[in-house]
């Protein structure tokens, strides 16, 4: 059973600073994200009309989440017409227990999953666990990261920090029936996995999946995948329970032909992701459930600024492009959301009551590498700096903002202060600042004090 | 033409020397500058560390002090992103701040987009005889895109080999309290900036600004690598008689 997030300590500058230290999650990371965003950057300038398709996509978003109350019982209806039944969940909790409910009902002990970020959200392997029903994670990467007993590190990814060697260990300990010769090489690796999965498949009569898009007009669900694990999931079982965010929704079948150009590219950088599985309702005697989840959206949508957030389609382009995230990983965030679309969207969708979340925000050099990548332009810098005006801060902080602001209020106190700082240079060490600005010195020095501003230098050679 | 000078906190109190320089600069392509005395900061760093309310009254003080000019020219592509792309977020849309903010954000230029979109310049007649290697720095490059315009500049200056720099538009960690508040990613990603341009073999890195310089330059220093900063004005303020 996967480890779960929940509670987690620490803030993200005391995570990150052991992730840094670690030369082997280092490398990996360095590896796995350059390669994506190589590929991305790739087949994303292919397309000559890039910036039309996401500025659609945007206004697609934007638009639905404008009239979500009315799509959503859209949706409703769509789906109940097709046979299907919808669920409503506030919270993790009741979304948890209507799954685990829907479970005991079939008297199975055992469920499939496909990947899903929701379910993670809701941390519902663990819920299930506690009545006693085990959930199976059957995407390769998902699955390592459950047999490890691990944290998910990344959206698409989420065993990006481990490499191949650690993969084969992991199998070799945890993965029943793997074979005693397995190599570390990735067909191999790939092959165990298979075999190992396809048992679960055939023996499963529940799964439960999440969704990248729901279509208000019709009813449809859609999950886009790429290794035909999920559509064994949603075909075999019979049933199959879908626990979706509310923000997946798109109102039309048509909208679709947008974001299946703009997921793939950003994500995998694909022109077309391998498999895509839609339904309708109850397919052919399968008993299907939808549980539409909320667990804060509604909050999210109130804040005008944070509520872009919403239009996320969960790509990941975002971490792969971020420079904190190649370097901190994803566990520092301490979510199941990483990198800069985490860093907004948990403190939103969490609060900023713990020490982490709190200094998710500051989790960013605003570099603004992630707006130029997101397929659905949300300026996460833009999230990020309004987030922060409403985060907590220390008081020392706080003392030391207030005097540099009365300072720069004011050019002949700004003056007053450089005099002071030219008079006390020598004095003033290159190594080994006190305080917080012990930081800048730990690795880098000081630039030397000058005798004079620019705007006494000017006085005196202009004014005079 | 009449222009203004924003020279910016940090380098009126920390890099006076490109000021000086931008001012030599300005004067030798016919320019008249004006230093507006009353002038302080952008309030970017109140802003981006969370300190809305201080930042908006450094703001509005901005505005007031450079109203009325034609043209405001800082030498640093981070604060003049600033102003033309965080300052119409801090007011409430038809306010009287608002009004302030559209009539001077867009008067408000970064060097190299003053010489080559305004002056129609890019040959300023400088004579630098070293290895430069240019790092653009993440509000220059994706706040105000400033494309190839510094990279032009360069390479009309006589004497100047300009080398490409590998993962040039990366981040360098800087990132204002970024560098204090996550110090350990911040030193990591100044580790691999100063890897990439020790890789060039520069003796010199260019940008246009001044605090992504100070944090590389920083590093560069204690590593003690040799490598020099300046900024981009500095560079182009040379002559063959100031050499």
């Amino acid at each position: 059973m996967s480890a779960t997030f929940l509670g987690m300590p620490g803030n993200f500058p005391k995570n990150s600073q052991k992730a840094v230290q670690d030369s082997q999650l280092r490398y990996n990371l360095r590896k796995a994200t350059h390669t994506i965003r190589g590929k991305r950057a790739s087949v994303v300038g292919e397309l000559p009309d890039w910036a039309e398709l996401r500025a659609a996509g945007k206004a697609i978003k934007d638009h639905t989440l404008r009239n979500l109350d009315r799509y959503l019982v859209q949706l409703e209806r769509a789906v109940q017409d097709a046979g299907g039944t919808v669920h409503w969940a506030r919270d993790a909790a009741e979304a948890n227990r209507i799954v685990t409910a829907l479970v005991k009902a079939t008297g199975e002990r055992e469920v499939v999953k496909v990947k899903s970020m929701a379910t993670q959200e809701i941390e519902l392997n663990q819920a299930l666990a506690a009545e006693g029903i085990t959930a199976y994670e059957t995407d390769l990467a998902e699955l390592i990261v459950q047999l490890g007993d691990d944290f998910p590190s990344h959206i698409l990814v989420p065993a990006i920090h481990r490499n191949r060697s650690e993969i084969r260990e992991i199998f070799l300990e945890k993965m029943p029936k793997t074979p005693e010769g397995l190599t570390d090489d990735p067909p191999a690796l790939a092959e165990a996995a298979r075999l190992h999965l396809r048992e679960r498949f055939l023996r499963s009569k529940v799964a439960i999946s999440g969704a990248n898009f729901m279509v208000a007009e019709t009813g449809t669900l859609v999950v886009l995948e790429s290794e035909g694990n999920g559509r064994m999931c949603l075909t075999l079982p019979e049933t199959l329970i879908s626990v979706v965010g509310i923000e997946k929704l798109l109102p039309a079948w048509r909208d679709l032909e947008v974001f299946l150009q703009l997921l793939p590219r950003s994500s995998t950088g694909e022109r077309m992701n391998p498999y895509t599985s839609m339904w309708t309702g109850a397919v052919e005697g399968q008993d299907f459930h939808l549980v539409l989840l909320d667990n804060g959206r509604t909050g999210v949508l109130a804040d005008e600024v944070g509520r872009q957030a919403l239009r996320c389609i969960r790509c990941s382009a975002c971490l792969n492009v971020c420079p904190v995230y190649e370097r901190a990983g994803g566990h520092a965030y301490g979510s199941v959301y990483p990198g800069p679309i985490g860093a907004i969207l948990t403190p939103q969708l969490r609060g900023m009551g713990s020490e982490l979340d709190a200094s998710l925000p500051y989790a960013s050099s605003l570099c603004g590498a992630c707006y130029d990548v997101c397929p659905v332009a949300i300026d996460i810098p833009e999230v990020l700096v309004d987030l922060r005006a409403k985060a907590p801060h220390a008081a020392a902080e706080k003392a030391g903002m207030k005097v540099a602001g009365w300072i720069l209020d004011d050019h002949r106190r700004l003056a007053a202060a450089q005099r002071i700082a030219a008079k006390v240079r020598g004095l003033v060490p290159k190594k080994r600042l006190p305080g917080p600005m012990s930081a800048w010195t730990d690795t880098r020095d000081v630039p030397e004090i000058p005798e004079e501003s620019f705007r006494d230098w000017w006085e005196r050679n202009e004014r005079a | 033409m009449r222009v203004a000078l924003f020279i910016t906190c940090v380098n009126d109190t920390l890099f006076p020397g490109t000021g000086k320089a931008v001012v030599s600069l300005l004067r030798r392509l016919g320019c008249e500058v004006d230093f507006p005395a009353a002038q302080t900061c952008c309030g970017q760093m109140h802003v981006n560390t969370g300190y809305r309310a201080e930042g908006v009254r450094l703001a509005r003080h901005f505005t007031e002090v450079f109203a009325g000019y034609d043209a405001v020219v800082a030498p640093s592509g981070s604060c003049a992103a600033m102003v033309r792309e965080q300052y119409p977020k801090l007011a409430r849309p038809g306010s009287k701040g608002a009004a302030a903010i559209a009539e001077v954000a867009p008067r408000v230029h970064e060097l190299s987009e003053f010489l080559i979109d305004v002056l129609k310049v890019e040959d300023v007649g400088a004579y630098f005889p070293h290895r430069v290697t240019y790092h653009p720095t993440c509000h220059s490059l994706r706040g105000l895109r400033l494309g190839d315009r510094p990279a032009r500049l360069l390479r009309n200056v006589r004497g100047l080999e300009l080398v490409p720099l590998p993962g040039a538009e990366e981040c360098c960690g800087f990132g204002g309290t970024f560098a204090v508040k996550n110090p350990a990613v911040s030193a990591a990603m100044g580790a691999d900036k100063t890897r990439n341009i020790m890789d060039t073999g520069a003796e010199v890195l260019c940008a246009a600004d001044n605090s992504c310089l100070m944090h590389i330059g920083g590093t560069l220093s204690r590593q003690k690598t040799g490598v020099r900063t300046m900024h981009l004005a500095e560079i182009l303020a040379s002559t063959e008689e100031s050499q």
